[in-house]
């Protein structure tokens, strides 16, 4: 292992976050305060609760999870993107460093700044309502397994892309839709039957399910088919990626 | 985690193989042919010796950058094979890649980056712990000491390439490539550059250099090899290469045409162009005596006027095209 490589690139990587501190933390304050007021305060008081949890403390785990999906693929995107962008990409191929150590050190850094902000988010919602994480360490669990395996996923799409609107198109299209239905701010259960049937092919619902399981003690789904499925959706990234390297696509001419 | 098919470590040499290529850098059978189906490495064969410095000059498009992306590993090779240190680039990465050093033609640096951030981040990767000491001395020797807490979109084009080549030097490679160094580098910064170059030759460091400066290339090379089409044509010792070419040229625009040489003259090399109006002379500058001065004179004494002279030493271009010739 080149520990050196991973440390170097690891800690660059923060740093570019680091330079931006204020955004990091700001916005994503900003954001949740937002949703609170929109959907707590405003939408919640007509909603009571759901499944037995108060509304306001329901959408929580689903507000995390938006935020965590979307910001691990655009910072993990981004990160190997920029550097084929810019051309400096020339040095870390160069490098003696394995396949597995780019990985551990881009996708590292943006699972590490997700699981920042998602921590960031869960502070902020403390002002706004009560509540308790009934699986505090089943809770970190997913929030870092969500983290890599979504950081995974905007590693590829950094590759595939070769512009900025490729860049865009997946986070925007996919991510974000995927996740508004996949139960962020309410139980699949108060669906339809057909719309609920349609859901269960959304991948999301199955995170969100199992992180609000972590916090409530009951999901959307059986935890157990949770967390196949994040382990699942994390060995496909992990294939995908190691096809990539195998091949030099997009790498290397 | 398909963790083992993804490293390669590398793998020890058998004590039974073949001894070692002489050459610190042995490149063989090496084709690339680009996804576009453009072949532009064909079949090269390649010896850099250990210590030396060598030339790469070829015109633009002949694929020298081709071949020090396939050696650094940039590109994937489609054919051939290429031992660094007696290391294969492909296979053993690791050991291989420690030992080089890489400033690309294309100047590309993290704008928003610091000098010493940068250096420091390339020593890293390459998988060397921290060594304030050795950046320090890089940065002087590139006289960038001045500039190290600078952000890199602050610095001028030169300065930009000098941080280009402190970041290959970050860790102490053995093998340095350098692809056009001096491209837009003033004379006088090019001149201190050569002497880095020299100076990183003294103490052991082999050197590859791409060029389209002759004068560079007689100034520093101690072996020249020309690449034309993705072929290697030309591989020698600069000295010898610089007799061969060492070639000029001393036209004399006459006031009477000739119809023929004068029968006075048939000991020169002499030719006549533009119907009988131009003579021109080819002497060779490395010689003892050009024998300028002697033609002059027997010129003179046969009653030979002429109204323009002019010497031209066989470019670069010329240079390639007679050497494309030559080779078969
Ligand atoms: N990524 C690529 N895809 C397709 N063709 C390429 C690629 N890179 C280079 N080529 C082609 O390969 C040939 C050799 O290019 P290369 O960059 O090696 O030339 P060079 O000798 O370095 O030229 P120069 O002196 O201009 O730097 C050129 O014809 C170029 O168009
Ligand atoms: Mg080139």
């Amino acid at each position: 292992m080149n520990l050196h490589a991973i440390r170097a690139i690891y800690l660059f990587e923060m740093a570019r976050a680091w330079r931006t501190l204020f955004q990091t933390i700001v916005s994503p304050v900003l954001t949740t305060t937002l949703y609170f007021v929109v959907f707590g305060a405003a939408i919640g008081s007509r909603m009571t609760e759901i499944d037995g949890v108060a509304f306001g403390a329901f959408i929580i785990p689903g507000l995390i999870m938006l935020s965590i999906l979307t910001q691990s693929v655009s910072n993990a995107s981004f990160g190997i993107y920029f550097p084929k962008f810019t051309g400096t990409i020339y040095e870390i191929l160069s490098a003696p460093i394995s396949a597995v150590e780019i990985v551990i050190s881009y996708v590292g850094a943006a699972a590490t700044k997700s699981v920042i902000l998602g921590l960031i988010i869960l502070v902020t919602a403390r002002v706004f309502v009560p509540y308790e994480i009934a699986h505090p360490a089943a809770m970190l669990a997913f929030l870092v397994l969500t983290a890599v395996s979504f950081s995974l996923f905007g590693f590829i799409i950094g590759i595939w892309a070769d512009n900025f609107e490729k860049l865009q198109f997946i986070p925007m299209l996919v991510i974000t839709p995927l996740t508004f239905l996949g139960g962020s701010f309410y139980s699949i259960d108060m669906l339809p039957e057909f719309w609920r049937t349609v859901s269960l092919f959304n991948p999301v619902v199955y995170l969100i399910s199992g992180f609000r399981w972590s916090f409530f003690g009951s999901g959307d789904v059986s935890i157990g088919i949770s967390l196949a499925m994040t382990l699942g959706f994390l060995a496909l990234c992990l294939i995908v990626i190691w096809r990539i390297f195998e091949t030099g696509y997009r790498l290397k001419a | 985690m398909p963790s083992d098919t993804l490293v390669q470590e590398p793998a020890a040499r058998p004590p039974d193989a073949a001894a070692p290529p002489p050459g610190i850098i042995s490149v063989q059978g090496l084709s690339k042919t680009y996804a576009g189906g453009f072949q532009a490495l064909k079949n090269v064969d390649l010896e850099i010796r250990r210590g030396e410095i060598f030339a790469l000059l070829g015109p633009n498009g002949a694929g020298k950058t081709t071949l020090i992306s396939a050696i650094c590993g940039l590109i994937n090779p489609t054919t051939g094979r290429i031992l660094a240190d007696g290391h294969d680039v492909v296979r053993d990465f690791r050991a291989a890649r420690k030992k080089i050093g890489l400033v690309p033609q294309e100047i590309s640096i993290d704008m928003f980056e610091t000098v010493w951030a940068t250096v420091s981040f390339s020593r890293g990767v390459f998988g060397k712990p921290p060594d304030p000491a050795h950046i320090e001395k890089v940065l002087k020797d590139l006289s960038l000491w001045d500039k190290k807490d600078a952000k890199l979109l602050a610095l001028s084009g030169g300065m930009k390439r000098r941080v280009m080549i402190a970041k290959a030097l970050s860790h102490e490679p053995q093998i340095l490539f350098l692809d056009e160094p001096t491209a837009g580098v003033d004379v006088e910064l090019r001149r201190g550059m050569w002497d880095m170059v020299r100076g990183l030759r003294a103490s052991g460091v082999t050197i590859i250099l791409t060029t389209h400066y002759i004068e560079e290339a007689e100034e520093m090379a101690d072996r020249v090899g020309v690449i034309d089409k993705g072929q290697i044509i030309l591989v020698e010792e600069k000295t010898a290469l610089m007799k061969k070419l060492g070639k000029k040229q001393l036209s004399l625009e006459l006031v009477e045409p000739l119809a023929r040489l004068p029968e006075a003259l048939a000991g020169y090399d002499l030719g006549l162009e533009n119907d009988g109006r131009r003579l021109v002379y080819a002497f060779d500058t490395q010689g003892e005596r050009t024998g300028v001065t002697r033609l002059l004179r027997d010129l003179d004494a046969l009653g030979l006027r002429f109204t323009d002279m002019d010497t031209k030493q066989s470019s670069l271009e010329e240079i390639f095209v007679s050497l494309v010739r030559k080779t078969p």
